[in-house]
């Protein structure tokens, strides 16, 4: 039951950082290797607006979450505009070097250390006890039900909404959709911003679970994987990968060796890779060159 | 690729050893050998800071220039070159400690892993192409590094492993001086490796397989071989620079290859200017001085001690901005600067090239 419980808890923190890369990808077709550290960014600007909002927790996190946001749109405003056209490898490793920067600003603003927004916050973390004698902590409970209402509320932006809409035609064909009148810069920058809010939530809900230190990014970097193997462009893809890669991972530690957490996800990846490249769900497309 | 400098003011060539002759007029002549005696002189006003930052910078344009080789040439994308370089490191780690195998056998041993996983970094190439390969090469620098990281714990040497300096016929490499000269020249022989591979028939295989893929392979060119030979060719280039490497820090350790090392080495080519063997030099110099720079422009503020602690921050920080400056302003990198540079003076007093017959 508690091995149950992990995969789940696992899944969802994957699911809902995976969203963020297929968000991006779907409508621009960058793949934002900054997403760790803006999802990072994300947890320690709770450690900002709670000392701003001392006493009260929820409009503190409310806050950061919109934050969250405006960073999202600002980067792409900012800088991902300026590298639409160029190359695929320029525009990977602008967004490698955006993490960079993120990373170094953090450790300057924040120090290296690790902080727990919970107790700024003043938030507790109790264990729950769920049927089968398996534990949950609180906070992972929320984030799964977080990751939930997050892709309950994706697809059906995506499938009703008039941006959403709007984005699925910029993703298909940008031309044509900005022919039709869409305003591609505010689609990007939506995308951008719903990308990081994502982010941000899971790893604020990380955060309040287990503290925040400069290593978070290598969870999303592991994350990756799962939104590759469900296919880069797909939203439903990003939950089915999830499972997949927290389920081979979770299996793996248990029964085999603790070490290889870091790597299953890579090897799940590189298994896909050589069977299916665009992914379980992904739709084929002319891989283009350098 | 075409030379922006006119080489000589005309066209002198009279026989086939002139046509392949790396050197071709008097300026030529005198400026390489004011370098190499530039070269030769250095260890001996150098203090031995100066030289052990020329000996990193003799090491990453090793690495450099293969990954320019790859990438720059051939238009494959690697994410996993700091994998390549922990690889041949522990190759070198893990025959010297286990059987205590002397230089002569490492090195060669180290060349050997690297063709070895250049084949296996070179298998998903055929099949993925853009970012699907840089994710698949990336999988595979974590397996690399999962691979050194359990034999580190599983041998018990979990703070890494020490190597004895090299002996070369009974004389010890210990000395400074030595390594400047022995990896002066490693660089200067993979220089003239990338060169020449360049000129042959397997670096215009490699362009035209860059440029397009279809156009190359119906012009007899075999894809899939070619861009193997490329991904062996890099990657052994790269062991060895990673045995160099372990040698010369007498020391290795799995954490001195994280992804960030893969980030330097891309951001070496993209900084130095892809394309160009000259911008993976300066790249590879500018990249490894830079937090060398960094901090003695902070010893220069007031307030040093404020910042002290949070060195490796601000390297972090002004990194990033470097490199995303570069990105964003000069796609075409130091190169770019360099050639607008050398143009502006062959034009002047004139400053637009003519539209026909200048370009070569």
């Amino acid at each position: 039951m508690q091995l149950f419980i992990n995969i789940i808890v696992l899944a969802s923190i994957y699911a809902l950082i995976a969203c963020g890369y297929v968000l991006i990808y779907r409508v621009s077709r960058v793949l934002n290797l900054a997403h760790g550290e803006l999802m990072m960014l994300g947890a320690y600007l709770v450690l900002a607006t709670a000392s701003l909002f001392a006493g009260h927790p929820l409009v503190a996190l409310g806050a950061a979450v919109l934050l969250s946001i405006v960073v999202g749109a600002m980067v792409y405003v900012f800088l991902m505009r300026k590298m639409t056209g160029e190359m695929v490898l320029a525009a990977i490793l602008t967004t490698v070097a955006l993490g960079i920067l993120i990373r170094g600003v953090i450790v300057l603003v924040w120090s290296a250390q690790q902080q727990y927004p919970a107790q700024a916050l003043n938030l507790a973390n109790p264990s729950l006890t769920l049927v089968g004698d398996g534990h949950i902590s609180l906070w992972s409970a929320v984030l799964v039900a977080t990751n939930i209402l997050v892709y309950g509320a994706l697809f059906g932006f995506l499938r009703f909404g008039r941006w959403g809409m709007r984005m699925r035609a910029a993703g298909q064909n940008p031309l044509l959709a900005a022919q039709r009148g869409i305003n591609l810069h505010t689609v990007y920058a939506l995308a951008w911003g719903l990308s990081t809010l994502t982010g941000a939530l899971a790893g604020i809900l990380m955060a309040l679970d287990s503290g925040v230190t400069g290593s978070m990014p290598i969870i999303a970097l592991k994350a990756f994987p799962a939104a590759l193997v469900g296919g880069l462009d797909s939203l439903a893809g990003g939950l089915v990968g999830a499972l997949i890669i927290a389920t081979a991972e979770v299996l793996l530690i248990y029964y085999v060796d603790p070490l290889l957490s870091d790597v299953v996800p890579f090897l799940v990846l590189l298994a896909m890779l050589i069977v299916r490249p665009w992914g379980l769900f992904g739709t084929r497309e002319e891989l283009d060159r350098v | 690729m075409f030379r922006s400098t006119p080489r000589a003011s005309g066209y002198y060539r009279t026989g086939y050893g002139q046509d392949l002759a790396l050197i071709q007029t008097r300026t030529e002549r005198i400026s390489l050998a004011i370098l190499v005696t530039l070269a030769i002189a250095l260890p001996f006003i150098a203090g031995p800071f100066l030289l052990d930052l020329a000996c990193q910078v003799f090491l990453a344009s090793i690495g450099a220039l293969s990954l320019m080789l790859l990438t720059g040439y051939a238009g494959q994308i690697s994410l996993g070159h700091a994998g390549l370089i922990a690889a041949g490191a522990f190759t070198t780690g893990i025959l010297a400690r286990e059987i205590a195998a002397p230089f002569w056998i490492t090195l060669p041993a180290s060349a050997l892993t690297g063709i070895l996983l250049g084949l296996i970094f070179g298998l998903p190439s055929l099949r993925l192409r853009g970012l699907y390969l840089a994710v698949s090469t990336l999988a595979l620098h974590f397996i690399v590094i999962y691979l050194g990281g359990e034999y580190e714990t599983k041998r018990g040497f979990s703070t890494g492993i020490l190597i004895d300096p090299p002996s070369l016929a009974g004389f010890k490499l210990t000395d400074g001086r030595a390594w400047y000269f022995v990896l002066l020249l490693a660089a200067a022989a993979s220089l003239m490796i990338c060169i020449n591979l360049l000129r042959s028939s397997s670096g215009r295989a490699w362009r035209a397989v860059h440029a397009r893929e279809t156009v190359a392979e119906a012009l007899g060119i075999n894809v899939a071989g070619y861009k193997l030979l490329v991904f062996v060719i890099s990657s052994s280039m790269t062991s060895v620079a990673g045995c160099l490497f372990a040698y010369y820090r007498g020391f290795v350790s799995i954490e001195a290859f994280d992804l960030f090392l893969s980030i330097q080495y891309v951001a070496m080519i993209i900084i130095g200017g892809m394309g160009s063997l000259l911008g993976a030099l300066l790249g590879a110099a500018f990249v490894t001085l830079f937090p060398y720079l960094i901090e003695s422009l902070l010893a220069l503020l007031p307030n040093i001690q404020k910042f002290a602690g949070d060195i490796f921050a601000v390297n972090y920080t002004a990194f990033g901005v470097v490199m995303i400056l570069f990105l964003v302003f000069e796609p075409l990198g130091l190169v770019g600067i360099w050639r607008r540079l050398q143009n502006y003076f062959l034009l002047w007093p004139f400053k637009y090239r003519p539209l026909t017959g200048a370009r070569k």
